[in-house]
């Protein structure tokens, strides 16, 4: 035997045997994560068990830990969430759109995907700052009273309220507030679905003679919509769990009513206005809620506490859930 | 690598279109570039190319990799005015008009000047939705229509018996060769004059490619058509002139015939006859 055959041979086992020691490590890695959610989650199972019941989930805040519920805090959040959505998603989907498919590269778009990243890493804390000057006090500047549309239709009178300004502490705040927390997050996650478009595509649809709106508008939005949609959902998932901004831009922690007094599909039904005065009623949110728990003297509250956070990781895990289901729906039915 | 030409053209050239050209009256001219350079930034891709396409021909563009043949096919439908940074000096006509004008409106160039790439590219949609894209993006909403489009498409780009049966599958669904004929029949579904196809064949089976040909040479009764491909033979077989680039620059444009059999430039012939590229 050569002696380079020779030391092929020895270095071979010792080559191996790495392998299988890293194989090992990241396997530990792996189970340590695993471990420590498990014990976490059996824990706040633990002190849930026998308090997160339908008396739980359908009263409002209470001085007696028996009596507290979640009903306000669960539909500020889901009020929260979906303004949160409903601001964020056009505008982030529109820069993105525009910085991949309109914008030239110069210095300018440059400087403004630098910062995207940047803004990104932002403590949500100076969301909150930003926040409280923007929406909730309007730099002070503004000052317009609340008013109240009335149409008459003949038949009917329908009465708008107009929301006065600035828009004080209330779920518009909020949701502004979590939509500028955001939105880079979504913008970064839309431009990378974009750019994950073949420009093939692109030129296909071109050479047809479609315009540019037309390419976006049939081509490369529905390519990109399922990288689109998963960015947002994630993005929102973080949004869900802020409590910083919320606690600086003043939300309430005890309240005893939803906004826009909504507790089910049957009070919209009764009163449709609801629907629009919701948006600018006070709210508070779970993530709040639950710190409030937490901080209580009374021992039973950490029960009380750890069924909210229950409530709050099916919220998420739900829409954790329906991110992983959209792509694979639709991953299965494109390829390039 | 070139056997003799004659042999090549026996192969598929009925009389009447080899003889065209040489015997009847020549055909008025379709596109004409005058002094085209064309540029990606600062790198110049074309220089100065000047030559004349006859309408209702095949033209093959012939040349080393990298000598700026796709360049200038994209420059006849302005695709390259997507590149950032790219720009053009000389003149492009089409019918004697300047597709650079100022008041040319791209997207009407487009749908005038059909394009086929070298990488099939089917929309992630039905069969039916791909054909009928073009026609649909230029205002066509009556279903009949459209159905009549698609029909018609898919039985000029010689796929019909294949797909009439499944036109609401997913157009990702089929082979490779069936691909770039749909890809074909999109582009004629918008009732285009003019076809550039840059490498149509260069990814498929000797079956697809003569499907291909045929194709192209059914296709040239109606169309003006310029044709990208690195087979010489293919050349040979479906064109009517030749043009030859050699880095960035038109070497020499004639009768693939004359092309092919007595070139008029030294470098033209060394490349036919394989001897670099
Ligand atoms: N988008 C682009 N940006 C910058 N340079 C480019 C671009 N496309 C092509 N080029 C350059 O222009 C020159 C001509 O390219 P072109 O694609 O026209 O060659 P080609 O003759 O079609 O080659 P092939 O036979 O390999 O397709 C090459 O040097 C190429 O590097
Ligand atoms: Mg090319």
């Amino acid at each position: 035997m050569s002696s380079t055959a020779k030391s092929f041979q020895e270095t071979l086992a010792a080559r191996h045997r790495k392998g299988w020691w890293f194989e090992w490590l990241c396997l530990g890695s792996t189970l340590f994560g695993i471990a420590v959610l498990v014990v976490l989650l059996s824990g706040i199972v633990w002190q849930a068990f026998g308090w997160l019941d339908w008396q739980f989930l359908s009263s409002y805040d209470s001085r007696f830990p028996e009596k507290a519920g979640i009903l306000a805090a669960l539909w500020g959040s889901v009020w929260l969430i979906l303004l949160t959505a409903l601001i964020s998603i056009p505008i982030g989907v529109g820069a993105a759109l525009y910085l991949e498919e309109y914008a030239k590269a110069n210095w300018l778009t440059r400087i403004i995907q630098v910062n995207l990243s940047n803004l990104a890493g932002v403590p949500s804390i100076v969301y909150g700052i930003l926040g409280l000057t923007a929406f909730v006090r309007m730099f002070g500047l503004i000052r317009v009273p609340p008013a109240i549309v009335v149409i008459s239709l003949g038949f009917t009178t329908v009465e708008i309220p107009l929301p006065g300004l600035p828009f004080d502490r209330t779920v518009m705040s909020g949701a502004l507030t979590l939509s500028l927390l955001i939105l880079p997050v979504v913008i970064v996650a839309s431009q990378e679905a974009l750019r994950a478009i073949p420009s093939s595509l692109r030129d296909a649809s071109y050479a047809l003679g479609a315009t540019e709106w037309q390419t976006i508008r049939h081509q490369v939005l529905p390519a990109a919509l399922p990288g689109i949609l998963t960015g947002v959902i994630l993005a929102l998932s973080r949004a869900i769990g802020e409590t910083a901004p919320l606690v600086m831009i003043g939300a309430l922690t005890y309240l005893a009513f939803t906004p826009g007094g909504i507790e089910g599909p049957g009070d919209i039904l009764a009163d449709p206005q609801s629907l629009v005065r919701a948006p600018f009623d006070s709210f508070t949110a779970l993530p709040l809620q639950i710190f409030n728990w937490v901080s209580r003297p009374e021992p039973a509250y950490q029960h009380v506490a750890a069924a909210g956070i229950l409530v709050l990781l099916v919220l998420l895990l739900t829409m954790n859930a329906t991110a992983i289901f959209i792509r694979h729906r639709f991953r299965s039915r494109t390829r390039w | 690598m070139l056997t003799t030409f004659s042999e090549l053209v026996e192969q598929k050239q009925p009389e009447t279109a080899t003889n065209r050209e040489t015997s009847a009256k020549p055909p008025a001219t379709k596109i004409e570039t005058k002094d085209l350079s064309f540029f990606y930034g600062a790198n110049q891709a074309l220089f100065d190319v000047t030559m004349a396409i006859p309408e209702k021909s095949v033209t093959a563009f012939i040349g080393p990799s990298g000598c700026g043949k796709s360049t200038f096919l994209r420059t006849i439908n302005r695709m390259n005015d997507i590149i950032d940074g790219a720009h053009l000096t000389g003149q492009v006509l089409i019918a004697k008009e300047d597709i650079y004008a100022a008041n040319v409106d791209v997207v009407e160039l487009r749908k005038r000047v059909g394009m086929v790439f070298q990488k099939s590219t089917p929309f992630p949609k039905s069969i039916f939705d791909n054909i009928a894209y073009g026609p649909k993006i230029a205002g066509m909403r009556k279903k009949s229509m459209l159905a009549e489009i698609v029909e018609r498409s898919l039985k000029r780009a010689a796929l019909w018996d294949e797909v009439k049966d499944r036109l609401q599958d997913s157009a990702l669904a089929l082979s490779g060769g069936q691909q770039q004929r749909l890809c074909i029949a999109r582009a004629l579904a918008t009732d285009p004059e003019i076809l550039l196809m840059d490498e149509p064949a260069s990814a498929l089976d000797p079956v697809s490619t003569a499907r291909i040909e045929d194709l192209v040479f059914e296709l040239k009764q109606e169309y003006t058509i310029v044709i990208v491909t690195h087979n010489m033979q293919q050349a040979a077989r479906i064109s009517d002139r030749s043009a030859f680039f050699l880095q960035g620059r038109l070497i020499e444009v004639g009768p693939t015939k004359q092309i092919f059999t007595n070139p008029n430039e030294k470098q033209t012939e060394d490349y036919i006859t394989g001897r670099f590229g």
